[in-house]
């Protein structure tokens, strides 16, 4: 009761915020500005009006959504894998981060949509390229707070290992990256929130499904309501990732939280 | 067993070179406690890592068991002051005492009876499940030296164990040093800067002085056992020897006693 009570009144801003642009909307009457109440009706139209069986899914919900959160979490993982891993090495090694380093300073620097011409080139239009550009741009971050994380392992960490004989890979597993974790998590979390940006991007050239997709075609027919519609399901699936990622992390970095308050 | 010879060591060059070490010979016995003492930035540590196998020293040698250390020998522990940063947060307490346990031959069931064996004899096998951040700081030590104990080693480092704790605590890990000690019957080196902590706990006392560190004292401990933090602190030559010690600590070496 408590919890719904402190929800209710973190949450009470939402639908005083709609019930204003309701009215500020259709008092402009303004064709680019559509009122809520007609973006919901375009949403549910769009995608919510299928058959019961299909938990009234539409065609249009179910080739666009699905298919861009695929690309969006198999450009993460990508990103996840090549980061964490190379990172850690990185992280361990000075000589060799002196000698990457200017490489990824290089690679962080490019704005990931300029790529898109080469790797629309490269894999042709469709969901390898638009997994290579959402994994190209969203791995800097990792790399550099796995690098970060497992250069600042505490040194008796590293000693109590070391004295106990650990070989090399198990204080890899079992030391640096576990003691890298927090600062992982702090990369992956921002990855995520680019990778729904540049899943979108990738997806306004040269796409024939995908949410990015759909939001350029809604354009091209000024279907503003479906523009607007649109512009929704991404801002939700961005706050749903957000909410879930650091629903995990809380469980999984709880010894974190709770060993720095102690000390 | 511990054989050390003109050990020296030198941090950085030239001016600002720091001498911490200035040729150390000491020789410890199997079965041996041996109390290292003396004043704070004496090179203590220098001393521990050089022997851990830590840091490579400037000069001289370091031999156990027969054979020289350069890397950390196998069968070495050690418990270090600072249990909060030594101990892994990510791990249970079961964990953190099975961890090192993973090199020797030994199944996961091994492993965890080894381990749970282990607290037991620091009085924690209730603890198993806990993170050590959950722990006192008196019990997270107790965490360490379960950790030491389980691996058992044949030289047990202790760099001032009890000095982050309180003085309750400090006396209740004394004598639980004392304890295991007896059951395993392993070699100790024990660093501390507190004089009668060195006394109490030791069969030996090595007293060391200002760095360049040398050693100006080499005294045995013969207390009647089994110690007793209230009847050994009270007995003559308990309260002889730690003036003795304090005395060599101080670098008051040729002072006599005064007289009563």
């Amino acid at each position: 009761m408590k919890r719904f009570l402190r929800a209710l009144g973190r949450l009470w801003t939402i639908p005083v915020a709609l019930v204003a642009w309701e009215a500020v909307t259709r008092a402009a009457d303004d064709n680019f500005f559509p009122p809520p109440t007609e973006i919901a009706a375009r949403m549910h139209e769009m995608w919510f009006s299928g058959p019961a069986e299909r938990l009234w899914l539409t065609d249009a919900a179910l080739d666009n959504i699905p298919t861009s959160i695929g690309r969006i979490f198999a450009g993460w993982l990508l990103a996840a894998a090549v980061g964490i891993s190379l990172g850690l090495v990185l992280g361990r090694s000075a000589l060799l981060s002196r000698f990457v380093e200017p490489i990824i300073e290089f690679g962080r620097a490019i704005p990931p949509p300029a790529l898109l011409p080469f790797f629309l080139a490269l894999f042709a239009a469709g969901t390898q390229m638009q997994v290579a550009t959402i994994a190209f741009g969203i791995v800097w971050p990792i790399l550099l707070n796995s690098g970060d994380g497992a250069r600042h392992v505490d040194r008796l960490h590293l000693e109590t290992a070391q004295v106990f004989g650990m070989s090399r890979g198990q204080r890899l597993v079992r030391i640096i990256l576990p003691a890298a974790l927090p600062k992982i998590f702090a990369g992956l979390r921002l990855s995520l929130s680019l990778a729904l940006i540049l899943m979108v991007i990738s997806e306004l050239v040269g796409s024939t499904n995908g949410i990015g997709f759909q939001l350029l075609d809604a354009q091209r027919s000024f279907d503003l309501p479906g523009v607007w519609g649109t512009i929704v399901v991404l801002g939700v699936l961005g706050y749903a990732f957000n909410s879930a990622f650091l629903l995990v992390e809380r469980r999984l970095l709880s010894w974190h939280r709770a060993a720095k308050q102690t000390i | 067993m511990l054989e050390i010879s003109n050990l020296t060591h030198t941090y950085g060059t030239g001016p600002g070179a720091h001498h911490a070490l200035g040729g150390i010979d000491l020789k410890v016995a199997e079965g041996e406690l041996v109390c290292i003492v003396g004043p704070s930035g004496c090179g203590k540590s220098t001393l521990l890592r050089s022997i851990a196998g830590l840091l490579r020293p400037t000069g001289g040698r370091v031999v156990l068991n027969g054979s020289p250390v350069e890397r950390t020998p196998d069968d070495l522990a050690v418990v270090f002051q600072d249990y909060s940063r030594s101990l892994f947060p990510w791990m249970s307490v079961a964990d953190n005492v099975s961890l090192p346990l993973r090199r020797k031959d030994m199944d996961k069931k091994q492993r965890r009876q080894a381990a749970m064996e282990a607290l037991e004899q620091v009085g924690l096998d209730g603890a198993a499940a806990k993170y050590p951040w959950q722990l006192s700081g008196g019990m997270q030590q107790r965490v360490s030296i379960a950790r030491a104990l389980a691996y058992r080693p044949a030289l047990l480092l202790m760099d001032e164990p009890f000095g982050s704790v309180d003085a309750q605590t400090r006396e209740d890990l004394e004598d639980l040093t004392l304890r295991v000690r007896s059951h395993h019957n392993m070699t100790i080196l024990l660093i501390t800067h507190d004089i009668d902590e060195s006394v109490y706990v030791g069969d030996r006392v090595v007293v060391l002085s200002k760095a360049p560190a040398t050693i100006v004292g080499d005294l045995r401990v013969d207390l009647p056992g089994p110690r007793d933090q209230i009847t050994t602190r009270e007995h003559p030559d308990f309260v002889h020897l730690r003036a003795e010690v304090g005395r060599l600590v101080r670098g008051m070496r040729n002072q006599a006693a005064p007289a009563s």
